[in-house]
């Protein structure tokens, strides 16, 4: 077998593979970074709806609980599957990509969500006390007393949700969208032996979610201190 | 008239009512405090007072103006005329001390920071804590924590103060540096309505005492007539058992 990634290898390696596979990394990356993002910006929105008590609020409110709620518990590529034959006749000509993206938006918006409301709740309401007596409005509040308190309890899991979710991109590889697993699957379809293909798209999945893991434990050593 | 007036002043947790037609009124600089053992509603009153908890019933007025606890813009007004100190003092554990006295004169009021920083030390000497605005909430006792709280309290420059049991959560050595506070504000002309265990210290400071129990006044006067001389026989009970002790 080794005798076979031995003299594959040149092959393997050459510019053509690497820009393909740099490529699908980079696709591998974009996923998980506009996922993420939007679901922390979105997550966001949705914990601080939750946690408010306006009556105005109260229809939103339970549409955001819904959506959590069903969204946490419906598998990544089902949520695939159901966004791909929701948006294809609604915006037709959206590529692979961009209905992956979408689907590991609504996924991570769901989950982050979850994250940050248990952050906002873990801060004592004698916090929020103080601030509603000083004066301080509920965006004052939250920016400047509950938010900061609350680094400490989102950051480690929400750290935690972003690694595990660079391998849970592979599965926008069934939709045929090319990030690194598909890519894998291409090289070996080629005539590369999967040790060579696999084990080069393990790599490169190490390389994006190795120095994210060190990020988090550093921060959560940092945060612990503080 | 008087400065703050509270007129059958009512308020609930879901079904219970645990605040029943109180009325009480305070001069200007009076020093008014509420003694009565613990579930008797003399924190909710404070609570009710600033607009933490809402009212089912009654009205409160200050300086003859009435407060609308459903508009914002009348909570407002009063927070800005009133300062509360809490039994856990509620220091915001994110900033320091410094940054505690100062961030609702700064932000809020929208004051010159100079202006409010130079206060800031000033109050922080007058609590004895000036070595200290650097810290933040944690790295202190709860005596310190707690006098700068009140330090807090007095960088809005409030009319009206209140004071819930502030020093139920300390140690009793630590008791004694917050009362010395509380005792140096007394001839300040702010109105402070003080919610206090420590009978002593009330009997000392107090210019008229209010009785609560389950919910309802039961009796105010002079400290001289609730201490010595108490006309309902709840306060005899409540005042002899807690002077027994």
């Amino acid at each position: 077998m080794l005798d076979t990634v031995m003299q594959q290898a040149p092959a393997f390696f050459n510019p053509h593979n690497l820009v393909f596979i740099l490529q699908a990394m980079g696709r591998t990356l974009g996923m998980t970074i506009v996922g993420c993002t939007t679901g922390f910006v979105l997550g966001m929105a949705i914990a601080v709806l939750r946690g408010s008590r306006s009556v105005l609020l109260l229809p939103l409110r339970l549409v955001a609980i819904g959506y959590v709620e069903v969204f946490r518990r419906i598998p990544f590529l089902v949520i695939l599957f159901i966004v791909l034959f929701v948006i294809e006749p609604l915006l037709p000509g959206t590529s692979l990509l961009g209905i992956a993206t979408i689907s590991v938006c609504l996924l991570s918006t769901a989950f982050l969500s979850e994250i940050i409301r248990a952050g906002l709740e873990s801060v004592p309401g004698r916090q929020i006390d103080g601030a509603h007596a000083l004066n301080f409005n509920a965006l004052q509040t939250l920016v400047m007393v509950t938010l900061p308190q609350s680094w400490k309890v989102i950051l480690p899991p929400a750290a935690a949700f972003v690694v595990m979710f660079v391998k849970d991109t592979s599965l926008a590889s069934q939709l045929g969208v090319i990030e690194l697993t598909f890519a894998g699957k291409m090289l070996v379809n080629r005539g590369f032996s999967p040790l060579l293909g696999f084990g080069a798209i393990l790599v490169c999945y190490f390389i994006l979610s190795y120095p994210l893991s060190r990020a988090a434990a550093r921060l959560e050593k940092r945060l612990a201190a503080s | 008239m008087p400065h703050l007036e509270i007129v059958s002043l009512s308020s609930r947790y879901g079904s219970e009512e645990v605040l029943k037609e109180v009325s009480l009124a305070a001069d200007q600089g009076e020093v008014l405090s509420v003694i009565g053992p613990s579930g008797s509603g003399k924190s909710t009153l404070l609570r009710v007072l600033i607009g933490l908890t809402p009212p089912s019933g009654g009205e409160v007025f200050i300086a003859g103006e009435r407060v609308d606890y459903s508009s914002r813009r009348s909570l407002k007004g009063l927070r800005g005329k009133m300062s509360i100190v809490f039994q856990e003092y509620n220091l915001f554990q994110n900033m320091t001390v410094m940054r505690n006295v100062t961030v609702a004169p700064i932000k809020i009021k929208k004051r010159p920071r100079e202006q409010v920083e130079r206060q800031a030390e000033a109050l922080l000497a007058k609590v004895g804590m000036a070595h200290k605005q650097d810290a933040y909430p944690e790295e202190l006792s709860g005596g310190q924590q707690q006098r700068v709280a009140i330090a807090r309290a007095l960088a809005t420059n409030p009319e009206i103060l209140l004071f819930d049991e502030v020093t139920a959560a300390l140690d009793p050595e630590r008791v004694n540096e917050v009362l010395e506070t509380i005792r140096g504000l007394t001839n300040e002309g702010i109105t402070m309505i003080i919610v206090s265990h420590e009978m002593a210290f009330v009997r000392e400071v107090s210019t008229r005492v209010a009785m609560m129990d389950e919910g309802r006044l039961v009796e105010c006067g002079p400290p001289a007539q609730i201490f010595d001389a108490p006309r309902q026989s709840r306060t005899r009970e409540f005042v002899s058992s807690i002077l027994r002790h």
